[in-house]
């Protein structure tokens, strides 16, 4: 009876082993820009894999100097991103949220029309759109921080629609039934009762987007006026695309700073963003 | 869903549950794929100064050696990457089950890089695989092959964490009395493996087949961040972009001149209807092979 078991025992040690090991290998390249953010950009030059010297290590200078790196403030780079991200989201999910319970519980012709479109629309790769849907956001002025969710919103809806239907679905019709008889019109209906049964695929779809639009480069890049406005992954293409006469300790020091939110936010929410992604997946 | 009682109500607030969404819809998708498609055959610069030219645009899009190279190098990617991605995410997900210490800390660590941005992980991974090749005196963009495989090492390393995400989900929904029936039988656990676990892992094969090679065919941003399409070489007089993929190559067109605008956009009409054959062909022929558990 002990030999199985201890055989079992010595695999799962080695198991363990590779899988630490596997882990190294995907935690260094972040590792790798944290300690090149502390190192001159000589240094970097030289020798990427090195550790900081006593020569090579200039402290937090890197990040102040990433700050006003490239002739454009770093810090508008976020507050834009933050900004476009936060109203994108909400936009997205108060909308498609309200339309997919509409879609769900009418089922009309146009209704139905509208639900194939959006599945529709999500086989379509944005390359295609890319070009005509820069001119359409020139003509009507969303070309700018303050109006550029509604193309998300726009171009988003698909994926967003397409989940919530599937979750309305699945509600039972009787409990917003007992709300019309109670008096209920369907805002009411809609806000206090559904939406309230809906949050766990607010939270997932809310992930979804959020990753999308937070990490989206093309659809800004295109769409914003670049003198004036940037978002962090525009600003990092930036940085890149002047190379030659690049600071690269200082460019990995915007890069850190660019992931640092991310992994705060991920380290204390994980559960919810694999799930939601998970759910995104199965779904889509 | 026939409940009078609440349909006519709704129906009623069309303006406020449908109409903004529609209105942004139409905006954002519907209109600038139409007009997407109407320029395809046109010469233009801008859509007000479009000029009908049938199809010679398609003609030009399908001669240009650019857009062939990327056509491969595409298919070449996607097929390596799905074949990589899928097998090592598999493995992890597998190993990851089976009871192991640490297991949790070890799926948010493989997850990470998904949280990350493509074109920030391109800069990270271009400043890592130049850093390498110092050390042979050469660097990444002074070879297609360094571009290419640094692409798949890059795209494998930030989606072999999603991929597992789905292997561990549908490993965990199957039912433990299959395993242990196996056992019983005598089956080793390489048997279990290939005669209970794989076949009632198709769907979320399917699933993971079907991302990987999507993805695969629309990466952008970690092409451009990486390489940007660099080496570029003549081949039949036209400048090449080695390690450029479709979506890049259709970008890079269009940024060419005017007088490619209509071809770039014909090159991205025939890449939607690529993409769309892909994921249904994808979807109906993997879908058949699935276990009903």
């Amino acid at each position: 009876m002990m030999k199985p078991k201890s055989r079992y025992s010595t695999l799962s040690t080695i198991v363990t082993v590779v899988f630490i090991a596997l882990c190294l290998v995907w935690i260094v390249p972040v590792l790798e820009v944290l300690v090149n953010s502390f190192k001159t950009n000589a240094a970097v030059n030289t020798n990427a894999f090195a550790l900081p010297t006593a020569e090579s290590f200039v402290g937090f200078d890197n990040y102040v100097k990433g700050m006003t790196f490239g002739n454009y403030p770093f810090l508008k780079s976020v507050g834009f991103s933050l900004f476009i991200t936060v109203v994108s989201v909400v936009l997205i999910l108060l909308f498609t949220s309200m339309s997919a319970w509409y879609i769900a519980r009418v089922n009309s012709g146009f209704a139905k029309f509208f639900y194939y479109l959006c599945l529709f629309s999500m086989i379509v790769p944005f390359q295609m759109v890319m070009f005509t849907l820069t001119f359409t956001a020139d003509q009507l002025k969303l070309n700018t921080p303050w109006t550029i969710p509604i193309v998300y919103l726009g171009f988003g809806a698909g994926l967003a629609i397409f989940m919530f239907v599937g979750f309305v679905k699945s509600l039972p019709l009787e409990i917003e039934e007992a709300a019309a008889i109670d008096g209920c019109g369907p805002v009411r209906t809609f806000f206090s009762v559904v939406l309230p049964m809906l949050k766990p695929t607010l939270i997932s779809v809310g992930i979804l987007e959020v990753m999308w639009v937070w990490n989206d480069y093309l659809l800004p890049y295109l769409v914003l006026d670049r003198t004036k406005y940037m978002t962090i992954p525009i600003h990092v293409q930036y940085l890149k695309g002047s190379y030659g006469s690049v600071d690269l300790g200082a460019t990995m020091a915007v890069i850190m700073l660019s992931i640092i939110p991310i992994i705060i936010v991920y380290i204390f929410c994980q559960k919810h963003i694999i799930k939601g992604v998970a759910a995104g997946a199965v779904k889509g | 869903m026939n409940s009078v009682l609440i349909r006519r109500p709704i129906r009623r607030w069309f303006p406020l549950f449908i109409l903004p969404t529609f209105a942004c819809f139409c905006i954002g998708f519907v209109w600038p794929f139409l007009q997407g498609i109407y320029l395809s055959f046109c010469n233009f610069n801008t859509p007000r100064d479009a000029k009908w030219v049938g199809f010679s645009n398609y003609v030009k899009a399908f001669s240009d050696a650019g857009f062939q190279h990327a056509f491969w190098n595409t298919a070449g990617f996607a097929v390596v990457s799905i074949i990589l991605i899928n097998v090592l995410a598999f493995a992890i997900a597998y190993g990851l089950t089976q009871k192991i210490r640490g297991a949790n800390l070890f799926r948010t660590v493989f997850f990470m890089p998904n949280l990350i941005g493509g074109v920030v992980l391109g800069y990270i991974w271009s400043m890592i695989f130049d850093a390498i090749l110092k050390g042979y005196s050469t660097y990444l963009t002074a070879n297609a092959t360094y571009g290419f495989w640094g692409l798949v090492i890059l795209v494998a390393w930030q989606q072999i964490g999603y991929m597992m995400i789905i292997y561990i989900a549908g490993l965990q929904a199957i039912p433990e009395d299959l395993n242990e029936a196996a056992t019983i039988d005598g089956a080793t656990r390489w048997q279990t493996l290939t005669n209970v676990t794989i076949p009632n892992m198709m769907p979320s094969i399917t699933i993971c087949t079907f991302l990987t090679l999507t993805n695969s065919f629309k990466l952008f941003d970690q092409n451009l961040a990486l390489t940007g399409g660099a080496p570029s070489v003549i081949m039949n007089g036209a400048k090449v972009n080695m390690t450029e993929l479709l979506a890049l190559n259709i970008y890079s067109t269009y940024n060419i001149s005017k007088n490619w605008h209509g071809a770039a956009q014909a090159k991205a009409v025939v890449f939607f209807l690529l993409v769309a054959a892909l994921a249904i062909a994808q979807l109906t022929a993997t879908r058949s092979k699935e276990v009903q558990a």
